[in-house]
């Protein structure tokens, strides 16, 4: 599942997953059925609203081995919160095909260290990284370390430490606009552990939770990018090759190469 | 009170506050973590917990008998009351009746629940509090932020100031040579409460646990000024919540365990203390329990939210809370702040309710950001996140029939036709790439990476886009993109 977010603002997230299940040598299909997972009227309190999107996913799901998703928010959506809205539709039907899609979803990083049992995905990614886990991979999820031996294993990149990792970016979907002055409180903490870090790129599972700390820094004019974590496993030495010079981050701040940093 | 974004504004504005808040979290939240990582057996504990409260609730009516007759037969009077304005009339009969103007206080959210001190005042009666923390909220004129940490708000100068300035008219003064030091702050709050404990007649106090078997009121607590007031005054008056019970005193252990811990991150409490009615010669002469209900039963016909009341107040929750953390106790309106204030308090009073004071009840359900942090730490296992999700289910079903239709279940409604139907989907997403071309020719700003961000929006928008960027919708859909690149695989939408 590409996720609503994913297919309408960041498409490039969508088309690296493709990539790099297709280089794994997985068979990859995008229902086009597929819309969204409903959290968005989930945690709003809209239930009834969420019934009808509930019953295109499972339609739209049912039958395949696994639906993978690059969002720990989804994932989670599909596992914990698919439950509530059947048992709110009163469809038997819909409940069961709920039990059938719901086990079988993953989040990217837990399908590839678990379901595909690799960890060195074979990406080349010449940057110095942070890491954001965000909550509901942590929490609702418990990917655990699972992304960061995935990046641990990506050629040219360093992984340094952020500060306070666990701890809310101040996303939260409707949450970012009804408590936006909580929200931008949070995200602006955020901001400044990862400036902090001196990382160039800022990496994370979900696109959601970028969008709000990358807003963040981009009003900071901090320099920092934020990329998923899918964009960063699918990348190659060809990418990096022919990576455009604006999109290179390297030369955005002029940074020169840190101490200790494997170059290509 | 104001709705929760407007009263957390407030306290966002205040620099000093959000301070002292980031300073003390982190403090307890460490020492917390610390001691939780000794004991090895830490989730079995916490479901041993939660386990406890959970069968004491479901045969609440059964343990309830129970404590009053065992209360009644060593001595106590056991009242009922359904409400607070029940509560605080049988403690202004108690205190009218012993003809005093003051009582000491100590260890009781219940009674800051039910407005006491407001209604005892009503009546001439001086109420004072006498743990250290409380003692500094109700000398500053202020009120309570944290379920442990009162004050918690309030830093060494400022607390330092409300002595100097408050003591005098409330008792004994504080001393001229009043620095800010810890130690020396406490002597000065030391001497002053000695002074009310040996004068007051009537104390009055909370309890943490309420044991049926044996009828057992139990408190725990760090200072001593708990035990003060429960034995030196001649009358005392103890107002506990109904979900305060546990069966036995084998229930009793994990809790125990559990409470500070999770609380005040110490390995065991330095004070627990139990009374169980009138010793003769020792300790109170006359002994009232009130049971107090106040929106209690309705929170536990609650399928979801009914775990709230397995709550311990250990107030591990609002430690981790990235919300709370920005916001302070005040803004959510309630002696019960934080994660398990925002579901506690819509839970006892209702959702759905009209005028100003239902608004800022409805607003609670939403002020949290669904991280999760809170149902991490509860030493009872409270899903904090998933009564949240609940009652914002609640507020938005009790309000489906208001007139004048809202701009957000518009939205929603208008989400869900198009999230219902993929081709729907789709085409909303062209009209998106398309307004996503002019937004960005008007946006000025390019995010790092290249990707061209959106101007700043009118309306809903203006709630994003006045402190973050946003990236401008991308020409083409990953859905579009699929069905251009892999034609063969389009099915016939
Ligand atoms: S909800 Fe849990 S963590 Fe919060 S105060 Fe109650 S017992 Fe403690």
């Amino acid at each position: 599942m590409v996720t609503c977010v994913n297919d309408a603002m960041f498409p490039e997230t969508g088309k690296a997953v493709v990539r790099l299940l297709e280089r794994l040598g997985v068979e990859v299909d995008f229902p086009a059925a597929q819309t969204c997972c409903a959290q968005p009227m989930v945690n709003t309190g809209y239930l009834d609203e969420a019934v009808p999107v509930v019953r295109t996913f499972v339609e739209a799901f049912d039958g395949y081995d696994a639906v993978v998703t690059p969002s720990g928010s989804c994932a989670g959506s599909a596992r914990h919160q698919h439950a509530i809205v059947a048992r709110r539709s009163g469809d038997p039907a819909l409940a069961a095909a709920v039990e059938r899609t719901a086990p079988r979803t993953y989040e990217l990083s837990e399908f590839l260290v678990d379901v595909l049992g690799v960890v060195d995905v074979g990406a080349y990614f010449p940057h110095t990284v942070t890491y954001h886990p965000t909550c509901h991979s942590l929490r609702m999820l418990g990917v655990g370390d699972r992304p960061r031996r995935l990046l641990e294993a990506v050629r040219g990149l360093r992984l340094v430490e952020l500060p306070g990792a666990a701890e809310c970016c101040g996303f939260g979907g409707t949450f970012a606009v009804k408590n936006s002055d909580t929200s931008i409180a949070m995200g602006a903490d955020k901001a400044r552990h990862v400036r902090g870090t001196g990382a160039e790129v800022l990496v994370a599972g979900d696109n959601s939770c970028l969008v709000h700390v990358g807003g963040v820094l981009s009003r900071q004019q901090a320099g920092v990018r934020v990329v998923h974590l899918a964009e960063v496993l699918a990348s190659t030495e060809e990418d990096a090759a022919d990576e455009p010079p604006q999109t290179s981050p390297a030369t955005a701040v002029g940074r020169a190469p840190l101490q200790g940093e494997r170059t290509p | 009170m104001p709705a929760f974004p407007a009263a957390a504004r407030v306290a966002l504005a205040d620099t000093q506050l959000r301070h002292n808040l980031a300073h003390a979290t982190r403090t307890i939240r460490d020492k917390r973590a610390a001691v939780v990582g000794e004991v090895a057996q830490w989730e079995a504990l916490r479901l041993a917990g939660a386990a406890v409260k959970e069968s004491a609730l479901l045969d609440l009516d059964r343990h309830l008998e129970q404590l009053e007759e065992r209360l009644t037969a060593a001595g106590a009077t056991v009242h009922w009351a359904r409400d607070a304005e029940e509560a605080c009339a049988v403690v202004a009969a108690v205190a009218r009746a012993h003809g005093v103007d003051e009582v000491v206080k100590v260890k009781s959210m219940a009674t800051a629940e039910i407005g006491l001190n407001e209604a005892l005042a009503a009546e001439g009666i001086a109420a004072w509090e006498t743990d250290l923390a409380e003692l500094i909220v109700q000398l500053g004129g202020d009120l309570p932020s944290h379920i442990l940490v009162p004050a918690i708000h309030r830093n060494r100068a400022e607390i330092r100031e409300i002595f100097r300035r408050e003591m005098a008219a409330a008792g004994r003064p504080a001393p001229d040579d009043l620095t800010d030091e810890p130690a020396v702050l406490a002597a000065a709050a030391r001497a002053h409460l000695r002074e009310k404990f040996l004068r007051a007649k009537v104390g009055v106090s909370g309890a943490n646990f309420a044991v049926a078997e044996s009828g057992t009121l139990v408190v725990v607590e760090s200072e001593g000024n708990g035990r003060m007031c429960l034995t030196l005054p001649e009358v005392l008056v103890s107002v506990v919540g109904i979900e305060k019970v546990v069966p036995t005193w084998e229930a009793l252990d994990p809790l125990l365990r559990l409470l500070p811990r999770s609380s005040t991150g110490e390995r065991m409490n330095p004070y627990t203390s139990t009374w169980s009615g009138v010793t003769p010669g020792d300790g109170p002469q006359e002994v009232h329990v009130v049971l107090l209900d106040a929106g209690r039963t309705r929170a536990l016909a609650d399928e979801v939210g009914r775990q709230a009341l397995r709550c311990i107040r250990c107030s591990a929750c609002l430690n981790v809370c990235p919300v709370y953390e920005r916001t302070g106790g005040h803004a959510y309106g309630s002696v019960y702040p934080g994660p398990i204030g925002a579901i506690l308090n819509p839970l006892m009073k209702g959702v759905g309710q009209a005028g100003p004071e239902g608004a800022q009840t409805d607003s609670l359900p939403y002020a949290s950001s669904l991280c999760g942090a809170c149902f991490e730490v509860c030493p009872v296992r409270i899903d904090i996140p998933s009564v949240l999700v609940d009652l914002r289910a609640q507020v938005v079903d009790a309000h489906r029939g208001d007139r004048g239709v809202k701009g957000e279940a518009v939205a929603m409604r208008a989400a869900a036709w198009s999230f219902s139907d993929a081709r729907r989907l789709a085409w909303a997403e062209r009209a998106s790439g398309v307004a996503g071309r002019v937004l960005t020719r008007l946006g000025r700003t390019t995010l790092p990476g290249g990707r061209r961000a959106a101007g700043r929006l009118p309306g809903p928008g203006a709630a994003w886009t006045g402190a973050r960027d946003l990236p401008a919708p991308p020409r083409e859909s990953f859905r579009a993109w699929w069905a251009r690149t892999r034609p063969t695989q389009e099915d016939d939408r």
